[in-house]
């Protein structure tokens, strides 16, 4: 049997100001490493929700954005005819035409203005995005100049509060409803109509992507396909779930910079509880001793080190938890690579991060801990029972 | 026939400190029968210690032999010295050595660890060795909360939990008062007459040494014939 854990979690509490210090230390480093994952994952979560997997978004061949695709009318009259195109009630194909482009509005932490998604499209556009929904106000009318903005963006920029009306294009656009997306990336996004967004930008015959509905996922592989084929269309199609899935490359560089500054603080930290360790193992060397003398083998003295560093650690983990808990759920926005516009999202801790970051302090500590708990194990009983 | 618990041949002990080759023990040949009580007597650097860590396999010779309680020490494996001296052997230090986050209970149970008896088991055992030691009520008492005799009684307690063959006791009254002292030996003396114990005790104390049944003493590493005292 090893030597009783009290003895170790004792020994924490008789020292609990270097116990905290380490484990805040770890703490720290923890809520780092945590934020970031929230963070990252928050974006995924984002980009995740917003695509359909029933969904096919048709662009220019080449184009990876919305924003860089360009797609004439014609072009649109003859993909939504396409086979395997679902119909709507009326029995109109579900195929929405779009225009994207981005404006300009002052934010709460840019007051210089960041740029925000605007989409331009028809009715059927609006039918095919079950998930929104508006909770304040009313959708814009066609043929007039009336946006809805997303619920990130109504709270992110004062000036597209409901009511409110925002310049760009030709003229001023009034803020009639705040559209609820839940967590997708249209909540980043200003809806208005299609033809008077297209008419304002100058961009009447050529616009920017195609969304089409396939009757089943078999079809929609299918329609991929028959797009991509399609000499006539010269258009590239892919599922909006795979678009939306390459923008998450967008969380790359912070996740990188985060990495990065956890792994430097996780080196300094995993130092700290070596160090904490081995003051611990030269001020126990008699106890050590005399727990050898007790008949406790060298290989349990390593094991209850060793166990002390982890159960420290754990400690620091569980704190730095508990520090990054308030964040989530916290609203943030970052620039999006792909379409050179700010998407919003909800940092997300849930219990998988949270093990993650409880997993990263136990192996902090367990890197701490191994070799002062390798070097109590090592003392020759009467060099321990020897020293003070 | 009397049983033989230590034997020691030509036991010698050698070390190289700052350039200066030291003899602790020198050809020492001693026998330890089964329930005698053998103060070990001599000044400092005499050996005495060096070979009560012998006998405890704390150290190692480095010429002669040396069999405690039929074993060879030098043919067991750092593991199995371990597990040799928790069976066999209690130790008495003159520091007490108690583990300071620990209770009395708690101190006198840790050799209990390594056997396998049950969580209730060793509570009675430890229970019993502390009453046996007169602190059946200091139970949940932390060493600080105990004077230097408690704690000393508390470490007996600890030496004699496994029911062991042999108490070595390293200056056991060194840290204690008169009154102190006088109870640790008076504790010792009932182990050796109604435990029947093997006890050995390093001492520098005439008074302490007797308490014990025979006394041996050394001098420059050397254990002089029984009844022979140093010339100083």
């Amino acid at each position: 049997m090893a030597i009783p854990l009290s003895y170790n979690l004792r020994n924490l509490v008789v020292r609990k100001t270097t116990t905290i210090m380490t484990a805040l230390g770890i703490a720290l480093t923890v809520a780092v490493l945590l934020s970031i994952l929230a963070l990252v994952d928050g974006l995924r979560t984002a980009f995740t929700a917003s695509g359909n997997p029933l969904h096919v978004l048709v662009m220019r061949k080449g184009s990876d954005s919305e924003l860089t695709s360009n797609f004439t009318r014609t072009g649109y009259q003859d993909l939504k005819f396409k086979a395997g195109i679902a119909r709507n009630k009326a029995g109109e194909p579900m195929a929405s035409l779009e225009i994207v482009t981005v404006i300009n509005l002052p934010s709460i932490s840019n007051p210089d203005g960041s740029n925000v998604t605007l989409r331009g499209l028809s009715p059927i556009g609006i039918e095919m995005r079950e998930g929104i929904r508006i909770s304040t106000g009313r959708w814009f009318e066609t043929g007039k100049r009336e946006v809805v903005v997303g619920r990130s963006i109504a709270a992110r920029f004062p000036a597209s509060a409901l009511g409110r009306k925002l310049r760009f294009g030709r003229g001023e656009w009034e803020v009639v409803g705040i559209m609820d997306a839940g967590k997708s990336a249209n909540n980043s996004e200003i809806f208005a109509d299609l033809n008077q967004v297209s008419s304002d930008f100058q961009r009447t015959e050529v616009l920017s992507a195609a969304l089409v509905r396939a009757a089943d996922a078999v079809t929609a592989a299918a329609l991929v396909n028959d797009i991509n084929s399609d000499q006539r269309l010269n258009m590239g199609a892919r599922s909006e779930v795979e678009y939306y899935d390459s923008q998450t490359s967008s969380a790359l560089p912070v996740q990188f910079l985060g990495m990065f500054i956890s792994a430097i603080m996780a080196i300094g930290s995993s130092f700290a509880a070596m160090n904490t360790m081995y003051a611990a193992v030269a001020r126990r060397a008699r106890e050590i001793g005399t727990l050898r003398v007790l008949g406790f083998s060298r290989g349990s003295i390593l094991f209850s080190f060793f166990v002390e560093s982890v159960v420290l650690a754990l400690f620091g983990g569980v704190l730095g938890c508990l520090l990054v808990l308030p964040l989530s759920g916290v609203t943030t926005g970052m620039s999006n690579f792909v379409t050179f516009s700010e998407i919003a999202f909800d940092f997300s801790i849930g219990l998988p991060i949270m093990a993650t970051g409880v997993a990263f302090a136990v192996i902090l500590g367990a890197l701490g801990g191994f070799f002062p708990a390798r070097m109590a194990s090592k003392k020759e009983i009467l060099v321990a029972l020897r020293e003070v | 026939m009397e049983e033989t618990v230590i034997q020691a041949r030509a036991l010698t002990k050698e070390f190289v400190r700052d350039e200066f080759h030291i003899v602790a023990l020198q050809d020492v040949d001693i026998d330890i029968h089964k329930g005698e009580f053998v103060a070990l007597m001599g000044p400092s650097g005499s050996g005495k210690s060096t070979l009560l860590h012998l006998i405890a396999a704390m150290d190692y010779a480095t010429g002669g032999e040396i069999r405690v309680l039929g074993e060879d020490l030098r043919a067991l494996s750092d593991r199995e010295i371990a597990r040799w001296r928790n069976r066999n052997v209690g130790f008495i230090f003159q520091q007490f050595n108690l583990i300071p986050v620990l209770t009395a209970l708690e101190n006198v149970e840790l050799p209990l660890k390594l056997t396998n008896l049950n969580e209730r088991e060793r509570f009675a055992h430890a229970t019993t060795a502390l009453k046996l030691v007169g602190l059946g009520d200091r139970l949940g008492h932390f060493p600080r909360q105990l004077s230097g005799g408690q704690e000393q009684r508390v470490a007996i307690a600890r030496a004699i939990v496994t029911d062991p063959a042999l108490i070595l006791a390293d200056e056991p009254t060194g840290n204690l008062d008169a009154a102190s002292a006088q109870e640790v030996l008076s504790i010792l003396s009932r182990l050796n007459k109604e435990y029947g114990k093997t006890i050995v005790m390093v001492t520098h104390d005439a008074h302490a040494a007797r308490s014990a049944t025979k006394i041996r003493h050394l001098e420059k590493g050397a254990l002089l014939p029984e009844g022979q005292l140093p010339a100083d």
